[in-house]
């Protein structure tokens, strides 16, 4: 159930930037001449720094990089980002408590709050046997039945969830009943030989589940670790205009250049088909939904937009469904009232990208020329312009460097989960931007990559690429030692 | 996750040049205003220590021979011991020691049917659900988060080391001051109407014991009495001269004035006027309120406001009535632009009357909780205007900090970084 009231406050954006065909002819070429990837590596180019363009955020890249809000917020906004900020780390108790507004927690749950996921706003950690880690278990199974089928083909759903536990394996729960089981990751060498003979060894990870609360899964359910991702730049990936995305797409390969790039087209919960374009699958296209999902799955806390009290309690959890809600009819007929998803909404949209370091350093744009050599921007996109006419003035008309065509690519075998994910195969993920990747061990002490955190370095991602990305990734290999050096030197400075 | 408000600078600070340009009028040196301020903050911590420790006695007192009346004398040592201890918080900012270790004092909101019982009708329409007692009181052996806890003695360390560890974040709930609100006055189940939590004194009576596991209920609130006490000598030592605090600011006079001014604004406008105040404002949630069981909510929003004017001003009246004062950051504004020192001085007033406006209504009319209700236009306004006042001081704030030369630090690299407003438009 949607309250319409919400809908334009979350839609907006989608509302208003239908594309760019409202530019100028000036203005088209412009922008087209922008958009060009350099052929001119001997100095920074022009507002390259500012990755985010007027958003970009210039305070000091240490622990907080990634929590200050868009430079160009406007100050009568500012408020709300605090507040947002202050909800984002709210911790979500067990109704019942005295805390009316703050109650409802899980049943079953993942985290408190956002922050304890997202800590600092940067990426989560895997499991490493001690720390449990900010990372859970994607739960899907395909369409069995005629009727199945034809909700996936209408694009009703992106699959199907585990009849008993649900889309996610919540490790976590309140009082009254137990977790419903615990995400099992061991890891084993994996050996990768640089032509030049050196090695380095990437670790595989090997996914199982243990004290399951009410049986097996389905057979046919498959299991897919996200890791929590960053949360920079979300507004303005918002504001890039659809027909930009259509136009890197190309998924039967028409141009042979070995590189599909494919749309996600999923179903918004304002009930619209649009381009997904945030999660590891690109399986949500709008920052609101992308919170309320969170809020009900990550958090068991229902919103206007999200209506399950229970979080993903099925009906075959008879005891986590007996378990109270924390609904005040007087607060507003969901766990989080309004305005809490607005502002939380308010507050991802405008974490600001750090500003890059050390853009026209020699060794810096060594690397970034090799980056564009070695085939790496056939998917990491280095720019967009936003749509001129973005639901929110400071995200609008902005030079952005992503460094992501934020569409599905075959990654190949080793990195594939097996998980169909709407438009998504199991072996498809998303290009996940690159903006910040170099701080993410100055926001979190650690740092991780890929979908589930197996990668310990920039490199060890690097090598994981296979599938469309093999090309590129054998390209990155035969370079010298120095050269891989300045390569990740560049990406660093992301 | 941003918590800080105003950056710290790389600026050099032009001591030696005010020195010169009022050599006749003997201007103020930086490094006496901080040495001030780490001696306010000493003082500030040692009077929360010392109301901290009179609280202890109190509950010794309550837990030995509990009634209506030592319980009144522990609910009121709380109160005195909330004075002093929300005027450091404008020291919690921009000083990491005090920012790092502040959880363990007053982290909030509580979750508190983890620490006892809560009121099962409360709040739901649910059936009656034993599962609910599930707490440290009445539970030696339970979970957090699925993982077993085993509580069977109930001791400091079981609440700072166990219950802490037990998953991060979600530990610091148990201990501190409003851990110890919770256990004398219980919850307030009150709604937006009348009225605090309304413990009685029988769920600490031995012999005649209400709610039952009265020996671990006390048992809790010696341990998390105890804990405060240790707590807040800590921090106590980390503003003695040698003190680690101290040290920081008092070491690099730019670093302590930039500590200063950000815990001034941080405290006002993000924390303060934001999450504390707008947000229960915005939801007219009940609990959104700092000081929920004991409905004090208004006093320690005005002693934090307080605090922040006496970061600036210099001054500090201290428990027994001392009062301390000394080189300020008033002085050193005025000297570089005395109309904005009467500027920011006259914010940090309004404010206070606002607050102090507030704290009245909180004693003669209706609590804090009842202000921020639905529906309540007059109590919505009193406690608007507070956060008006707090959003308008920090504007000047920020003003003191340009003219103190305690800008924005540059970055390396930062080539196109001067014209942010002309990027692409």
């Amino acid at each position: 159930m949607v309250l319409l009231a919400l809908v334009p406050a979350l839609y907006s954006a989608f509302a208003l930037a239908t594309g760019s065909g409202e530019l100028t002819v000036e203005e088209k070429a412009r922008v087209e001449a922008v958009l060009k990837p350099t052929t001119d590596f001997s100095q920074a180019e022009k507002f390259e720094a500012l990755q985010a363009g007027a958003a970009t955020s210039i305070e000091e890249p240490g622990r907080l990089a990634f929590s200050h809000f868009s430079t160009n917020l406007p100050e009568s906004r500012r408020m709300d980002f605090r507040l947002g900020n202050a909800l984002f780390r709210k911790l979500w108790v067990a109704a019942p408590s005295s805390t009316q507004a703050s109650d409802g927690l899980g049943p079953f749950y993942n985290a408190r709050s956002c922050e304890q996921c997202h800590k600092d706003d940067g990426r989560g950690m895997p499991p490493d046997g001690k720390n449990p880690g900010t990372m859970f278990l994607r739960l899907a199974r395909p369409a069995a039945t005629d009727e199945e089928r034809a909700l996936l083909a209408e694009t009703m759903a992106p699959n199907l969830a585990d009849p008993v536990y649900g889309t996610q394996l919540q490790d976590k729960a309140i009082a009254g009943v137990k977790a419903e089981g615990q995400m099992k990751v061991t890891y084993s060498d994996l050996p990768f030989t640089f032509p030049d003979g050196s090695v380095v060894t990437l670790r595989k990870p090997d996914y199982a589940l243990s004290d399951l609360r009410y049986g097996p899964l389905d057979k046919t359910t498959t299991l897919s670790p996200r890791l929590a991702p960053q949360m920079i730049g979300l507004g303005l990936i918002e504001a890039i205009p659809e027909e930009r995305l259509r136009a890197h797409a190309d998924p039967d390969d028409a141009d042979l250049d070995g590189i599909s790039g494919k749309l996600n087209i999923v179903r918004s919960l304002d009930g619209k088909t649009r381009i997904g374009r945030f999660g590891w699958k690109a399986e949500t296209a709008v920052v609101g939904d992308q919170v309320a999902h969170a809020f009900a799955g990550d958090i068991g806390i229902s919103t206007p937009a999200v209506d399950r009290p229970h979080g993903d309690c099925t009906s075959a959890e008879v005891d986590c469904l007996a378990l109270a809600t924390g609904i005040q009819e007087r607060l507003g007929k969901s766990e989080a009232p309004d305005p809490i998803l607005e502002l939380v909404t308010h507050y991802s949209r405008h974490l600001a990208v750090p500003a890059r370091r050390k853009s026209g350093f020699p060794d810096v744009l060594k690397g970034k020329q090799l980056f564009y050599a070695s085939g790496c921007i056939a998917c990491h996109t280095p720019k967009f312009v936003t749509a001129k006419d973005a639901a929110f003035k400071e995200f609008r008309f902005q030079l952005i460097w992503p460094y992501s065509d934020l569409l599905l690519h075959d990654m190949g075998d080793g990195l594939a989960d097996g998980q169909i994910v709407g438009g998504a195969t199991g072996r498809e993920w998303r290009t996940p931007p690159l903006w910040g990747i170099g701080l993410t061990s100055t926001v979190t002490g650690k740092a991780f990559f890929l979908h589930d955190g197996r990668a310990r370095t920039v490199e060890e991602a690097i090598l994981w690429h296979g599938g469309e990305a093999v090309k590129a990734r054998d390209n990155y290999a035969k370079l010298s030692r120095t050269d891989r050096e300045k390569l990740i030197a560049f990406l660093e400075s992301l | 996750m941003s918590r800080t408000l105003i950056r710290s600078t790389a600026f050099a600070f032009l001591a030696g040049v005010s020195l010169l340009a009022t050599a006749a009028s003997a201007a103020t040196d930086p490094a006496a205003v901080v040495k001030h301020y780490a001696e306010l903050g000493r003082a500030k911590y040692e009077d929360a220590l010392t109301t901290a420790k009179a609280l202890d006695v109190a509950i010794d007192a309550f837990l030995t021979s509990p009634s209506e009346e030592t319980q009144k004398a522990a609910k009121d040592a709380w109160i005195k011991a909330r004075v002093p201890y929300q005027q450091t918080e404008a020291y919690r900012f921009g000083n990491k020691i005090v920012d790092d270790w502040e959880g363990k004092v007053n982290a909030w909101p509580l979750d508190e049917g983890l620490i006892d019982y809560v009121d099962k009708s409360y709040g739901t329409e649910s059936d009656e659900n034993e599962q609910y007692t599930l707490n440290v009181i009445a539970n030696p052996k339970f979970s957090i988060g699925g993982k077993e806890v085993d509580a069977t003695k109930i001791a400091p360390e079981l609440l700072s080391g166990t219950l802490q560890e037990a998953n991060e974040t979600e530990s610091n709930v148990a201990t501190g001051y409003h851990a110890i609100e919770f256990l004398l006055w219980g919850q307030d189940l009150n709604g937006t109407g009348p009225g605090a939590g309304n413990r009685s004194y029988t769920d600490y009576d031995l012999k005649n014991c209400t709610n039952g596991n009265c020996d671990r209920r006390a048992a809790y609130l010696k341990a998390a009495s105890s804990l405060l006490v240790s707590d807040l000598e800590f921090m106590v030592k980390q503003w003695t001269q040698d003190g680690e605090a101290a040290k920081a600011v008092t070491s690099d006079p730019t670093k302590g004035l930039s500590a200063m001014l950000t815990g001034m604004g941080s405290l006002s406008y993000g924390e303060l006027a934001g999450e504390r105040m707008k947000l229960g404002l915005l939801l007219h949630d009940p609990e959104e309120e700092h000081d929920c069981f004991a409905d004090n909510t208004f006093n320690s929003h005005l002693n934090d406001a307080i605090g922040i004017d006496g970061v600036y001003t210099g001054k500090y009246t201290r428990v027994d009535g001392t009062k301390m004062e000394g080189p300020s950051l008033s002085d050193l504004v005025k000297e570089k632009d005395a109309a904005l020192d009467t500027e920011l001085t006259g914010k940090l007033n309004k404010t206070l009357d606002a607050m102090r406006a507030m704290a009245k209504r909180g004693e003669t009319v209706e609590a804090y909780d009842q202000m921020i209700g639905d529906g309540n236009k007059d109590g919505n306004a009193v406690v608007q205007a507070a956060i008006d006042g707090l959003v308008d001081q920090t504007k000047s704030i920020e003003r003191a900090i340009s003219a103190l030369n305690l800008g924005k630090i540059e970055l390396e690299g930062s080539d196109s970084l001067d014209k942010p407003e002309a990027v692409f438009q």
